[in-house]
């Protein structure tokens, strides 16, 4: 009774308040007017957000805010035209994906995501746009026949996530984050909320699967992922190698006898 | 209690129940005072520095310093300069992209200042006890190379580019040899988390502290150090504002209070590479007289709502906080002896020494254990003299409050309830 006493006179001290301000022509007398209906709809904008998200977690508001500020940025990287505003909305989207990883406690990956692609590619990105700029500042303009294909690719893209997305059953995982989960899965689970994704990850790495019963038929067979991880790893370095190959001076043989080459 | 706000649960609990349900303004209420205390050490530790600095370069060049702002020794000398850069002119160069230019001192700010987020300041102290601490660490402190390039790149003026430029190619080449050398003493620890690392390092300086673990943790030290100095661009290392020759490198164009954020984001780097250091190879909180610290870390389950608790993680935040001021020192003090290296030589001390020496290092740290236990089956004198090593000792809990030791025994009653 209170609640709703309370709403409707904010409601109206609200409205009369814009009614003055909007009616009253001399302006030093707009004050108070302007003063009732901030001060009302701020209180009325406070509660009722504070009533409508009432069961709105941390973690949803954040997911939100890091989700819109990914969003954001890959839009600018596609929206601006110099390469390295372009360097630096990639910055913003690719550093609130690694908000969103923190933010589901994989901090392992969220750290990864920074280091490798915000402190490493894109570092890269910028220092090899600088070494080669011509201009001060360099833009890239995109045909027609760009447009098109890149509205190809990316509408293909976005048709494979968004099957992926609805071909998930969301309903058994929000059973399983109420608490419901499997036996299988309970050890797991506990070291995601904790944000000690760290140990089993490196266990995993090595075959050791506390969480997977690795005699039954079907689950994984307790090699680990140590042998494929330095494979992948060698292959890199031998692409370094090559490129450092390919990429080295070459030293200029002088024809001419008595001269020493440069 | 003044005491429980360092605790996360207890805040998150105490505006939970005055807000309901609703446990998100609790988060935000916890994040904001844990960024207030640190934003509070972060900006009085450069003012500290700063004045640090003038005086010990005053010192070593037979000069006085600042001798008259506040008084004795000119204390306030640095607080007197910031109010002088707060009230410069905000001045933007016409040929520089104005977004770049004036983001890039905030992107080199907040870097450095995430650093400070899994930095433990005494026991269990921390905003965020990541279990990949280190790793988080130097994976934000390597942001701090963006924003400076940008800089560079984005004042439109070939100094700035050429400074710009230098960082890039120093911190990129800088940054392997630092992670490799901070994964020595990890190897010997089995953890990332700073707190886990502080703890196991409790008793006599000789043995525990991870510096003296073993012969290659010990070396690892000054490696580390000399490629940190070069990590937070100070001299010799300080190419990249090289005033004898590029005017001011990539600061050149910048003035007033976006000047003073890299400043700052520079002097707190130092602290934040020296805490690392303190972790990982001095000894972390603890004093390193094994009495001392033990009797230190008894009192601190005794006595009634974890008031001496509170006063011993507080005589552990004076020590770690020395620890980390005295590297900070010999960083200064080596600034203001050595002379300045030409970029050739930044680049050759990095790529052909510092790096196959800490790969020599991190490989020698790895056999050692598989060596020192099959030399020494059974008991070994290192063990009958010193103690059990690191990677057999077993960490004493945390030790607990009243309220905490509460809290941990709560869910277990409702539990055996049930």
């Amino acid at each position: 009774m209170a609640t709703n006493f309370f709403f409707w006179l904010l409601l109206v001290v609200a409205i009369a308040g814009l009614a003055g301000l909007l009616l009253v022509r001399d302006a030093s007398r707009r004050t108070p007017w302007l003063a009732a209906f901030l001060v009302s709809f701020g209180v009325l904008a406070v509660w009722q957000s504070a009533v409508m998200f009432k069961d709105t977690t941390a973690s949803q508001v954040l997911f939100s805010l890091f989700g819109a500020a990914v969003c954001f940025g890959a839009l600018g990287v596609v929206l601006s035209q110099n390469v390295v505003r372009m360097a630096f909305w990639l910055i913003v989207s690719l550093g609130s994906t690694s908000g969103l990883f923190f933010l589901l406690n994989a901090d392992f990956v969220g750290a990864v995501q920074l280091l490798v692609y915000v402190g490493g590619t894109l570092v890269l990105l910028i220092f090899g746009v600088m070494l080669t700029a011509s201009g001060p500042y360099v833009t890239m303009k995109t045909s027609p026949t760009e447009w098109v294909a890149a509205a190809v690719v990316s509408s293909l893209l976005l048709g494979l996530i968004l099957v992926s997305a609805f071909g998930v059953d969301w309903q058994a995982v929000d059973y399983a984050e109420a608490g419901n989960t499997t036996t299988q899965d309970a050890s797991a689970g506990s070291s995601v909320q904790e944000g000690t994704t760290l140990r089993p990850l490196g266990w995993a790495l090595l075959g050791l699967r506390p969480d997977k019963d690795l005699q039954k038929p079907g689950e994984p067979s307790g090699v680990g992922y140590l042998l494929p991880f330095e494979i992948v790893s060698v292959h890199l370095l031998v692409v370094l190698i090559g490129a450092a190959y390919l990429a080295r001076a070459k030293r200029r043989v002088d024809q001419t006898p008595g001269t020493t080459a440069l | 209690m003044i005491f429980a706000l360092f605790s996360y649960d207890s805040i998150s609990d105490f505006v939970d129940s005055m807000m309901g349900s609703w446990a998100a303004w609790a988060w935000v209420v916890v994040a904001l005072i844990h960024a207030v205390i640190i934003i509070h050490f972060f900006a009085v530790a450069p003012l500290f520095y700063i004045w640090l600095e003038r005086k010990v370069s005053g010192r070593i060049q037979d000069r006085l310093g600042p001798t008259r702002v506040g008084g004795k020794f000119g204390w306030l000398q640095t607080l007197a300069d910031g109010l002088k850069l707060i009230q410069k002119e905000d001045l933007c160069p016409q040929s520089a992209d104005q977004l770049m230019f004036r983001i890039s001192p905030y992107i080199v700010f907040v870097a450095t200042f995430g650093a400070f987020i899994v930095l433990p300041f005494s026991n269990g102290w921390v905003a965020q006890n990541l279990e990949i601490g280190i790793f988080f660490m130097l994976a934000v402190m390597s942001l701090e190379v963006i924003g400076i390039i940008l800089a560079g790149y984005s004042s439109g003026s070939k100094w700035a580019l050429f400074g710009g430029m230098r960082e890039a190619a120093q911190m990129v080449s800088y940054e392997i040899p630092m992670a490799i050398c901070a994964l020595v003493p990890i190897v010997a620890a089995g953890s990332l988390n700073f707190v886990e690392i502080g703890r196991m390092q409790s008793g006599w300086f000789f043995p525990n502290w991870l510096m003296f673990n073993n012969p290659f943790t010990f070396l690892a030290f000054f490696v580390y150090f000399t490629v940190a100095t070069a990590s937070v661009k100070r001299a010799p290392f300080d190419l990249a504002e090289a005033e004898s020759e590029l005017v001011a490198g990539f600061h050149t164009e910048y003035s007033g209070i976006r000047w003073s954020y890299f400043f700052m984001a520079e002097y707190a780097g130092m602290f934040a590479v020296s805490g690392i250091a303190v972790f990982l190879f001095l000894g972390g909180w603890y004093t390193g007289i094994g009495p001392l610290d033990a009797s230190l870390v008894s009192l601190q389950s005794v006595g009634p709502y974890g008031i001496l608790s509170y006063i011993v993680n507080l005589i552990f935040m004076v020590v770690f906080i020395t620890k980390g001021c005295l590297l900070v020192f010999l960083q200064i003090w080596i600034r203001w002896t050595f002379p300045r290296l030409r970029i050739d030589q930044v680049m050759m001390t990095c790529l052909k020494y510092l790096l196959p020496m800490s790969c020599a290092l991190f490989l020698g740290a790895v056999l050692w254990p598989l060596l020192y236990y099959s030399v020494s089956s059974g008991e070994s004198p290192r063990t009958k003299w010193f103690g059990e090593p690191l990677y057999d000792k077993v960490i004493a809990a945390e030790p607990a409050s009243a309220e905490q030791a509460a809290r941990q025994s709560a869910p277990q009653l409702a539990k055996g309830e049930r």
